[in-house]
This record gives C-alpha cells, structure tokens and sequence, in this order.
C-alpha cells in the first residue's frame, strides 16, 4: 500500500496574464497544446498574443508566433495598441514569427499530393531560433481555407502538434467556431488537440456584447469551471474577471467608521464598519446623493481619501448640490482627500467599468468609495453582466480595506424595491432604505436601517428632514404602519397601544413576521 | 503571352522545396523534370531546396507545403503545390501551353 506510486502531475505554466492564471488555477498545462476556440471576434488573436508578450516581457520566456490568417506585419501593428512591442522583441531575439498567411497575389494550383513539411520546418526552425518555450498558432481555421484537401490538412496539422509536444513547448492554437454555443470547433480540428480546450464567447445579450473565457477542460488537471467575463483593453489586452476566486477570501473588520452623520451613526449602532457594503435605496429625490455627499465629507473630516463614481449627475451639480448643504467638494479635491469620477455609464460595458474602477481605487489607495447609483449601470448590460460587475465591486472594494457605499433608484416613488436590490441585497453588507411617507397631505422622507450585518441598530423607521446643513433625523413613525411597503395606514392611538402590548408579550416575533409580509 | 522577349533570355528560372529526401520528394522531382524536359526544351534553371536544410529559405519564401513549386521566371509569380503527378495542372500553373510552349528555336540540351 505504501510502494504506491502517482504519476508525475501536469505542471502548469503561468501564462502572466493574471486574471487567467487565476481560473486555470496556475496557467496553462505545460508542455502541452491548448484549444483555444471562439466566434469571429472573440479575442482569439489577442489571447494568443498576449500568451506571448506575458511569456516574453515577465517570465523571460521567448516565443514564436505561427499567423495562418493577418500578416506577421498587421499583427505587429494592431498589438502595439496594446503596448506590447513585438519588433523589438523580434530584434531582441525574443520573438520570431512564422508568416503562413496566405498571399492573395499569388496563385496557387494543386497537383498531387503534399504535406506541410515545410511549414513544419519553419516552426521548428523558429523555436530553434529564439529558444522558445511558447507557441501560439491563430487560427487552424485559416489552413483549410487555404487548402482543398481538407484530410490532408487534418493529417499534417496533427502531425504538427505531435511536434510542438516533441519540442517541449507549451502552445496555444486557436481554431474558429460559427456558434457562440454549439460544437467546439469547425473542421473537427479539436480531435487531434482535445487534452486542452478554452472557449471564448462573444454573445449579443440584449443588444450589449458580452465576452467570456471558459475552460472546458484541462486533461489530467485542475481549473475553474464555468464562463467568466473578460475584456480587452488598450494598453493591457484581455482582462478577466475571476469572480468566484476572489469572492470569500475577504477579510472582515470591526472597525467603525463615520457614515458622516452622527444621528444615523447612532441609528447603525455607532457608524458603518470598514471593509463593508452600504446599499442605500431610495426613490428619486429621497436624499440618496445627500447620503453619499455626507459619507464623503465624513471621510474627509477624517482625513480619509475619498472616490466617487458619479453616473446620474453631472459634477458641477454633485458640486453644488453639496455646496448646498455645507460641504465643499472643491477644497476636498484640492487637499487630495476627494477624486470624482463622473461620467455616462453607457460609454463603456460594465465589465470596462469595472476594471477601469479597479485600476483608479488602486492608484488612488482611496478609503471610502461611493458609487451613484448602480441603477445608472444597471442600463449598461445583461442582467448577468450587473450581477458579475455588482459582485466584482463588492469583492474587490473589501479587499481593499475600503468602505463602499452604492446607491439604487427605486422604480416607484413609493416604496418598492428595485431590480437592483433583488439582486445585490444579498452581497451588501447592510441596507439603509429612504422612503417617502405620504401623511395629512405632505410627504415626509422616512429612513430605516434594514440590514447591519454583525451588528445591533435601531429597527425604527425614523423621519428625517433635510435642509442647510443637510439630513436631520427625527422621531420613529409611531401612528403609522406600511411605511416601507409604500401603503402607510394611519393607526388610531387606541390600536397603536393594543398592538405594542401584544408585542410585548410576544417577543416581536409576531412584529417581524408582519413586517415581512 | 508565350512570346514575351524571345531568344536565350525567355527561359524559366523554377524552384522546387521538398522536406528531405523522401519518395514523394524523389516523385515531385522525376516528374517536374519531365515536364520541363518534354514542355520547356531544356528553357530552364530549376533549383532544388530542402527545407529541412534550408528552413530559412522556405520562411523568406513563405512556404507550407512541400513539394511546391515557384516560376519565379517570367513573371508573374505562381505556385504549384504537390507531386506534381497531374500534369496539366503543373502546365497551367508554368502558364505553359503544350503547343505553344517554344518561344522561337531551342538548343537540345541546357
């Protein structure tokens, strides 16, 4: 039993693209070739670049890039968009290419037999040339289309793979598919390099586009199942969002920080904590920007850096409206405590949003972040693509050691919910609601703390007023119920004194039960 | 197009890749010389690469497969891939006619 003996396991190669060596739990299997399959546009070619830039610029591993479609001369171009300077990299010695696209001025006639010995010899020469460890081929598609004898291509190609396995290099060979969802490959390309096999989708959702990565499977080795979003920006290339890796590993803290207002402090149990999620709802004009204006001058009372990503107003707005109620944001960005980011959420997809806010939190290291209102970037996608971007946010705002505050627009002006808070409610750490209460023929805003994780607060739905110097908290609603659900009744004195006796006796779980319903 | 300048220049100047030294190789050669034997009256300098010795000549020349033949001369440039076992096909892509292949009087051997 104990003479037993294991193979040796596939080691994985760090590819250096971060995000993806994080589904693939380590990079790609070395040493083998990977299938790398997708729809027209889906990112292929800039995958099999970046395999290489990553290999040559931060593991020093030099590579050989075989094109069968763009020349070697447009890829060198289109990848400097990308920052990645592949003629330089071609003078250094660390990058060769193998030019097979085809030349649309020469003909070409078939007589006979053949085989793609000589296309096998300039790979292998490349290899040679530069010491490579890495291999991208994009795309298999493209050598039938050069070809009429499709058998012959499947056999060489295979045989070429067989090689690239011989040469001890770890490839990436992508392949067209004509389906978002449907066989892996055309041209049965995936018999003969079926150990590894990547998609990458490019799907039209409710007229956004949305790009994933999914590993279907890695033989004899480990990865994360399931597609992730990615998407590809200039100056970086294909970025994915690791969703599930990084969503339990944040750490919890009990610190408390000031929400900016020291009634609804009080009202939180004595401020929000660090490290957590603030949802704040409310209907238009229930004071939501003045929540997040208070939150902000409450961090930078404290000397904290402040970021908020404004996408309902415009700045000169969110200015004055905080000018209005005594804090100036001016002086704040002028003492480097307050950055604002505002802009329309339609100019870029959500998962562009969510990397180009990661990359701002981390330059600007900041301490609380407040977004307004995720509702705003609920219009820019899926509701997948919210839900990826809402859970990406959060998870990686308390990585960070930072207090987010996100807002929602409910869609009624009277209580409700919105479709924002089904489907965040859960990943927010707690919930404030802002309503407005209709009562004698004015309304009145209420507030209530509805969920504060890990934490005592008042279950109270209070009044509050908002003038000069911003939001005042008054008493609890005592004579009125169905606050919240958007139907206040107006309670007798009488009534009101029976139904907190029978609360008494019965330890409020009656109370709780109804507040549900 | 047969009669571009005519006399000792108008030859074909042709390359052959070839991966080794193999029976397919061996057939790709015995036929071409053939044709050009019987089509081209002697007319021509062919060239043989082995791209498993030459693999930087077959990266200039951006070749795949093997065999391939180039006309380099005349121009334009064309490409026949394969044994070159059908040879009609190897005649359409030297842009050779089997009647009107002599461009004016021939030496019998090169």
């Amino acid at each position: 039993m104990s003479e037993q003996v294991f193979p040796t396991p596939v080691r994985k190669l760090p590819t250096g693209i971060a995000s993806f060596d994080v589904i693939a739990k380590g990079g790609l299997p070395e040493h083998r070739t990977t299938l790398l399959s997708g729809t027209a546009g889906s990112g292929k070619t800039v995958f099999a670049a970046q395999f290489l830039a990553a290999g040559i610029r931060d593991a020093g591993e030099p590579g050989v890039f075989v094109t069968f479609e763009e020349s070697a001369s447009d890829i060198r171009t289109n990848m400097r968009s990308f920052g990645w300077d592949m003629e330089g990299w071609e003078r250094d010695g660390k990058l060769a290419f193998v030019d097979a696209s085809p030349d649309p001025d020469i003909e070409v006639i078939e007589s006979g037999s053949f085989d793609l010995g000589a296309l096998l010899a300039r790979v292998q020469n490349a290899v040679r040339k530069v010491n490579a460890s890495r291999v991208s081929v994009d795309s298999l598609g493209a050598v039938f289309s050069q070809f009429s004898d499709q058998s012959i291509v499947r056999r060489e190609l295979f045989r070429i793979a067989s090689a690239l396995k011989g040469m001890g290099v770890t490839a990436v060979m992508t392949a067209e598919r004509t389906n978002d969802y449907g066989p892996v490959a055309r041209f049965g390309v995936e018999e003969f390099i079926a150990d590894n096999v990547m998609i990458l989708r490019n799907v039209l959702e409710d007229e956004n586009r949305r790009r994933t990565i999914e590993i279907l499977k890695f033989r004899g080795t480990d990865h994360q199942k399931g597609e992730f979003p990615f998407t590809i920006i200039p100056g970086s290339g294909l970025v994915v969002i690791p969703l599930s890796a990084i969503q339990l590993r944040q750490k919890s803290s009990d610190v408390r920080v000031s929400s900016g207002n020291a009634e609804l402090d009080t009202m939180c149990g004595g401020g929000f904590f660090r490290d957590s999620i603030i949802l704040v709802s409310g209907a238009t004009g229930t004071g939501k920007t003045l929540t997040v204006t208070q939150f902000l001058a409450g961090g930078a009372a404290h000397g904290e850096r402040c970021l908020l990503l404004a996408f309902e107003e415009s700045r000169e707005q969110l200015f004055r409206n905080a000018i209005g109620w005594g804090i100036d944001f001016e002086r704040m960005e002028r003492e480097g405590l307050l950055r604002v980011v505002c802009d329309y959420p339609e100019v870029a997809g959500l998962e562009d949003w969510l990397v180009s806010i990661q990359s701002i939190v981390r330059e600007f290291k900041p301490q609380r972040v407040a977004l307004d209102s995720l509702s705003a970037l609920e219009r820019g996608g899926t509701v997948k693509a919210f839900r990826e971007f809402v859970i990406g946010m959060t998870s990686f705002i308390k990585q960070q050691e930072v207090t987010g505050l996100f807002t929602s627009t409910t869609a009624t002006l009277m209580g409700g919910s919105s479709i924002t808070e089904t489907h965040i409610s859960t990943l927010t750490d707690s919930i404030i609601l802002l309503r407005y209460v209709e009562m004698f023929g004015e309304m009145k805003r209420g507030i209530t703390v509805l969920k504060m994780r890990g934490s005592l607060h008042d279950k109270g739905i209070r009044e509050f007023m908002i003038d000069k110097r911003g939001m005042h908290l008054g008493r609890r609603f005592r004579n009125v119920t169905g606050v919240l659900a958007g139907t206040p009744v107006h309670v007798s004195p009488g009534d009101l004194e029976r139904a907190w006796s029978e609360h008494e006796g019965d330890a409020g779980k009656r109370r709780r039960s109804s507040d549900r319903g | 197009m047969s009669e571009m300048t005519g006399g000792p220049l108008s030859h074909y100047v042709l390359r052959l890749y070839i991966t080794g030294k193999t029976s397919k190789s061996e057939v790709a050669i015995a036929n071409l010389r053939r044709i050009c034997n019987e089509e081209l009256r002697g007319q021509y300098e062919l060239q043989i690469i082995d791209v498993l010795e030459h693999p930087q000549v077959a990266e200039d020349d951006k070749i795949l497969a093997t065999p391939t033949l180039i006309k380099r001369l005349p121009p334009p440039l064309r490409r026949v891939i394969g044994d070159l076992s059908d040879k009609h096909k190897v005649l359409l892509g030297l842009e050779v006619r089997p009647d009107a292949a002599t461009p004016g009087p021939a030496p019998d051997q090169p």
